[in-house]
């Protein structure tokens, strides 16, 4: 009678299993047959009814029903859940490819991050960066750098000027002298001297009456001009690449003797020759030589003794080039769009 | 300066070189060739054809039909719309299937029903500049020299047939403004040799004493002046070769006398000038400086004031010329002149620089001369262009030269040794290569050594100004070599660290904290417009309210660019301004720059630069986006960059002043930041009007002195150790007047929160419904802390009501 009850209920309770849908249901299920007040406690209160014999048999059996369901319904559970985060998954499901939320971000301006990284590869090759005035003394801008007053060069870049001795620095060679003054004729001087620069030009698609500058001067005992030639070629290869060549041109400044200008091989083109080279495979980048034996003198240094290279490059030129910039009023007009393009570190 | 590849070829042998090639070797070693110029612009098949008859056109009044003979059987019929056009003439034909410049083919064709087969051309059409032709034949077609034969090919007689280069000479290589000086340069190039032209004069005429004296009376600018007198010339139209050259060279010819003088400086490097001698009175020769107010009418007939700074020639009477400059009207010598006065002299380059300068005149003379001469080129000149005058001008030359010689110059000795040279320029070369390339420049030399080496003593030739130092002869060495066998070496010195100053790394670390925030740097100009530089408050003040005043350049270059900038905030204004005006009117931006200030009417030391940091914030903050809406920019957020620059750059102590009476500022809505009690700035929102002045919407702008802030920044801090014991968070509701600033409410709080008090943070503000009109409540979250021990509530509470007492006493506070 009671093996009948037992067996009945095992036969409901799977049956009834394979319809519950929800945690809620089978825990419902769980109370209602084999909780603690379920239907199996209350079969088995009429243990007390059986014979001896039948008792232990009776017993094992309702444990083995116990187990087998408690079992079955520990399945159901994981399935249960397992369904249900897979509901929520779905639930959450998003469209991930609308756009994120903004994060502000900005960047430096062109100009300065050309500078920076200039002076980044001169700091590597153990330059300090030195800086001076923007307005200076006609002295130091010209005088000091073997430009006499009256010297023809000083045509070759008109000046602003405030009154007959100060002007608008015209090149931040200036710093230069400032710099070999300061240090008193102690060796070794590396600098290199960036900043804002001023000369009467008309403003056009080349032309600025504001631009930037980046000078660097080396004095030693025993610098070479092979030297200027191998400093120049690291940087080139920093700046522009490791396949960067470069090219020595006889030129002039009052400053330096022998004065070259410096090609290197043409960013557009790698040198095969195109237009930003004029078919030439090379670009001119910066203007260098050998330290004016006047120069070091007037700055306290004998030029017997020692000798020094120093060169002059415009980022203007360097971030046109290097960014393929059209024109050099982009970088004084501030147009969002065109500073936005520089969006980097 | 202008080289004509014919006329160079003159003095030295260019044998197997070409134009292109020979431009390619000039620029390589010093001098820059801009341009290889053919003249003949695309001229074919051109020759001297003979107008032997002109009749009108039938049809057209203004067309003439001409028979001209170009050397054929058969006579052309040509028709012309030159009004020049007549019998008789020699004139340039372009026969059928020739081409000129432009792409103009000729062919066999009927203007108004009448044959015309070729054309009789202009300069012009046959691509010569024809602004360096002689007026009458700018305005036709060009006539030929009668002498030429019929049928001849024009383009070697009018000198197409050549190259020019054009030489982009730097200042130091005056020399090269010579066709001498060119062909000693190439000869140094190409290791060839220099033919000098003959300078032989023959002397017909009588003694040229007593006609022509010579006197100095300023021997600091006139060092030597030498004349000839030339007498009986023919004055008229120079040869067509010389013609040619000096068009080539960019020099108008205008008749023999002048153009040769033209043509020997150009030449010789030297310039001259030709004196009619009848205006010349009694043949006298004074150089001396003009007086105060002194005028001259020069040869381009405007009136010239001097001073007497300027030197003149004159005759002892009146001025007859401003001296290598140009030459007066009143002795210029024109069709009726018979007699020349010859002048060849060396001037003081720096007077006659100074000179052209005053008067904004500059003449081919001046050009050479301010540039210091050749002072030997004086005779050579001398004597090149009178030898001419007789070839050309059919004159008689007078006996001997009348001059005054103060100064004379001897070659300079420069001494170049062997192993500075090897150690200056990183090389081994040998003696015996320098010794060669010394010789191709055509400079003596001596040789001295000793075991320390090869020592060259150097005799510079006068023509070669720019070499006075060792330094120079190295790069005489080093071009002609080659700059490209020069190795690349690295210095060998000691090891330095190289590095940024602390500032130039803060300036640095301002950047990326203000771009990691969104803000773009913007780089603007320093000159500004005086009406500019004052909109808006500077750092320092404004300048009402300062001794400052904007700088102003000498010389603008337009009004809107004439002072250097006392702030940095009006053309980050112009900036947001520019960018609204291209419907882009989100901006945020910020410029580190210098200002410049001093308190000189008329400088006389260098102006203070202050190096600032200006921020400009307009429209919104966050543009539109599907999540959030569009939020404009306000004071808050303009505030809340600058906290977190603040914090970033580790500068504590800052408070932030509600200040009413800044320029250009809104009188409710700026503060003045400090550091401890230090101003290093302000921050706040533009005044409407300035807003509207410079049509933007609500805009927020901030300005700090970066050295001041520099200065405080803490550059790094010991650790602290971690908190051992909890904290117990107390918020306090409480409600004051409505005008109580939050940061007096803040500093009484943690006045009265006394030790234990770790931190205070506002967390709510509110005023309306529930509170009384004109008060507000504002709600904070205060942590207390003991570090030595765990607080208890007990302690924590007798504090925190002391903190209500307090506030109750100090503001009339309510909790809520």
């Amino acid at each position: 009678m009671m093996r009948e009850q037992l067996e009945d209920l095992r036969t409901r309770v799977l049956a009834e299993l394979e319809q519950v849908d929800s945690l809620s249901a089978l825990e419902d299920l769980r109370v209602k047959y084999i909780g603690k007040k379920g239907e199996l406690t209350e079969i088995l209160k009429g243990m007390g009814k059986l014979s001896p014999e039948e008792r232990p048999v009776i017993g094992q059996l309702a444990n083995e029903i116990r187990q087998k369901l408690e079992q079955e319904l520990e399945q159901k559970k994981d399935a249960l859940e397992k369904a249900q985060l897979e509901a929520r998954l779905q639930e959450e499901t998003i469209d991930v490819t609308l756009p994120g939320r903004p994060v502000a971000t900005a960047s430096r301006h062109p100009l300065t991050q050309v500078i920076e990284e200039v002076e980044d590869i001169f700091i590597g090759l153990g330059f300090e960066v030195a800086e001076g005035p923007e307005v200076e003394t006609d002295y130091y801008n010209f005088e000091a750098l073997n430009l006499p007053k009256n010297h023809p060069a000083r045509d070759m870049q008109d000046s602003f000027y405030i009154t007959e001795e100060i002007l608008m620095r015209t090149h931040t060679s200036p710093v230069q002298a400032r710099t070999m003054e300061r240090k008193e004729g102690k060796v070794p001087v590396k600098i290199i001297c960036p900043g804002k620069v001023y000369r009467r030009d008309d403003d056009d698609a080349t032309h600025s009456h504001q631009f930037t500058q980046i000078e660097g001067l080396m004095i030693d005992e025993g610098i070479r001009m092979s030297d200027l030639k191998g400093i120049l070629l690291t940087f080139a290869k920093e700046m522009f690449g490791p396949d960067q060549k470069i090219r020595l041109r006889p030129s002039f400044f009052p400053f330096t003797e022998p004065s070259v200008e410096v090609d290197i091989s043409c960013v557009m083109c790698g040198g095969e020759g195109c237009r930003t080279c004029k078919q030439t495979g090379w670009i001119e980048i910066l203007g260098a030589g050998m330290v004016h034996p006047r120069v070091l003198e007037m700055s306290g240094y004998d030029p017997k003794r020692y000798t020094g290279f120093a060169f002059g490059m415009g980022p203007d030129r360097i971030a046109m080039l290097k960014f393929g910039i059209d024109d050099i009023r982009h970088f004084y007009t501030n147009d969002l769009r065109f500073l936005e393009q520089f969006n980097r570190l | 300066m202008r080289v004509s590849y014919k006329w160079l070829s003159e003095y030295i042998d260019l044998s197997g070189v070409t134009p292109e090639e020979l431009a390619e070797k000039i620029t390589r070693s010093g001098i820059e060739v801009d341009v290889v110029e053919p003249r003949n612009r695309g001229v074919t098949n051109t020759v001297v054809g003979y107008v032997e008859s002109k009749e009108k056109h039938p049809d057209a009044d203004k067309l003439n039909v001409c028979t001209v003979d170009v050397g054929e059987t058969e006579k052309l019929q040509i028709v012309c719309g030159a009004p020049n056009v007549d019998a008789g003439q020699k004139v340039p034909v372009a026969l059928v299937g020739a081409k000129l410049p432009g792409g103009l083919k000729i062919k066999k064709a009927k203007l108004r029903g009448v044959e015309s087969r070729g054309m009789i051309c202009s300069a012009k059409e046959l691509g010569i500049n024809d602004k360096l032709l002689p007026k009458e034949q700018q305005d036709g077609i060009m006539v030929l020299p009668d002498s030429w034969q019929i049928g001849e090919d024009v383009i070697p007689l009018l000198g197409l047939d050549d190259v020019v280069l054009e030489l982009d000479l730097t200042p130091n290589r005056s020399d090269c403004l010579s066709m001498m000086g060119v062909a000693y340069e190439v000869a140094a190039i190409l290791g060839r040799e220099v033919r000098e032209p003959d300078l032989t004069v023959t002397e017909q005429g009588d003694e040229i004493d007593p006609k022509v004296s010579v006197r100095i009376d300023a021997p600091d600018h006139c060092y030597r002046y030498s004349a000839r007198l030339i007498e009986n010339v023919t004055l008229g139209p120079s040869p067509m070769w010389m013609q040619n050259r000096l068009i080539a060279a960019g020099i108008r010819p205008i008749n023999n006398v002048v153009d040769i003088t033209n043509y020997v400086m150009l030449e010789q490097g030297q310039p001259l000038h030709a004196f009619d001698y009848e205006a010349v009175f009694g043949g006298n020769i004074v150089v001396r400086l003009a007086q105060e107010g002194e005028t001259i009418v020069t040869l381009d007939d405007v009136e010239r004031t001097l001073d007497p700074e300027m030197l003149l020639i004159t005759d002892g009477d009146k001025p007859i010329g401003i001296a290598g400059v140009m030459g007066g009207a009143n002795s210029e010598v024109t069709e009726n002149t018979r007699t020349i006065l010859l002048e060849s002299a060396h001037f003081a380059g720096a007077s006659i620089r100074k000179t052209s300068r005053k008067l904004g005149l500059r003449s081919e003379a001046s050009l050479r001369f301010e540039k210091d001469v050749d002072p030997e080129g004086v005779m050579r000149a001398l004597e090149r262009a009178t030898q001419l005058m007789v070839e050309l001008a059919g004159g008689k030359v007078a006996k001997g030269i009348s001059e005054s010689v103060l100064r004379g110059q001897e070659p300079a000795v420069v001494e170049l040794n062997l192993n500075r040279l090897n150690k200056f320029l990183g090389m081994t070369l040998s003696r015996d290569t320098v010794a060669d390339i010394l010789r191709r420049l055509n400079f003596d030399f001596e040789e001295t050594g000793d075991q320390e080496g090869t020592v060259f003593q150097v005799k510079v030739p006068t023509r070669r100004q720019d070499i006075r130092l060792e330094e120079d002869l190295f790069e005489e060495v080093a071009r002609l070599y080659g700059y490209d066998e020069i190795p690349t070496t690295l210095p060998v010195t000691v090891t330095t660290p190289g590095s940024l100053t602390r500032e130039q790394y803060l300036r640095r670390q301002v950047r990326r904290i203000l771009n990691s925030m969104g803000m773009k740097e913007a780089m603007t100009y320093t000159f500004t417009s005086p009406s500019m530089a004052d909109d808006v408050e500077s750092v320092f003040g404004n300048l009402e309210n300062s001794d400052y005043q904007p700088i102003p350049l000498a010389m603008p270059m337009s009004e809107e660019r004439s002072v250097l900038r006392v702030n940095l905030l009006p053309h980050l204004m112009e900036t947001a301004a520019y960018n609204r005006n291209r419907r882009l009117e989100d901006v945020a931006v910020f410029e580190v720059g210098n200002i410049f200030l001093s308190e000189e009417k008329q400088l006389t030391s260098l102006p203070e630069e202050r190096l600032v940091l200006g921020g400009l914030l307009t429209g919104h903050w966050v543009g539109d986006h599907w999540l959030q809406n569009r939020q404009p920019v306000d004071f808050y957020l303009t505030r809340g960059i600058l906290d977190a620059l603040f914090e970033r750059l580790n500068v504590d102590e800052i408070s932030y002043r509600p200040v009413s009476g800044l320029k250009g500022m809104h009188p409710g809505r700026t503060a003045d930041i400090y550091v401890a009690q230090e101003r290093i700035g302000y921050v706040g929102q533009l005044h409407p009007e300035v807003q509207k002045k410079y049509d933007l919407g609500e805009t927020y702008v901030f300005q700090l002195e970066l050295e001041k802030l520099f200065a405080r920044v803490k550059d790094y801090e010991m650790y602290r150790p971690l908190p051992r014991f909890p904290a117990i968070n107390r918020d306090l509701a409480v409600v004051v007047d409505g005008d109580l600033a939050h940061a007096d409410l803040q500093a009484k709080i943690r006045e009265a929160g006394g030790k234990w008090l770790e931190s205070v943070h506002l967390f709510d503000v509110y005023s309306g419904e529930g509170i009384e009109e004109g008060k507000k409540s504002m709600a904070f979250s205060l942590v207390y802390r003991d570090p030595e021990k765990t607080l208890t509530d007990e302690e924590v509470n007798e504090v925190h009501d002391g903190v209500v007492r307090v506030l109750e006493e100090a503001f009339g506070a309510r909790l809520r």
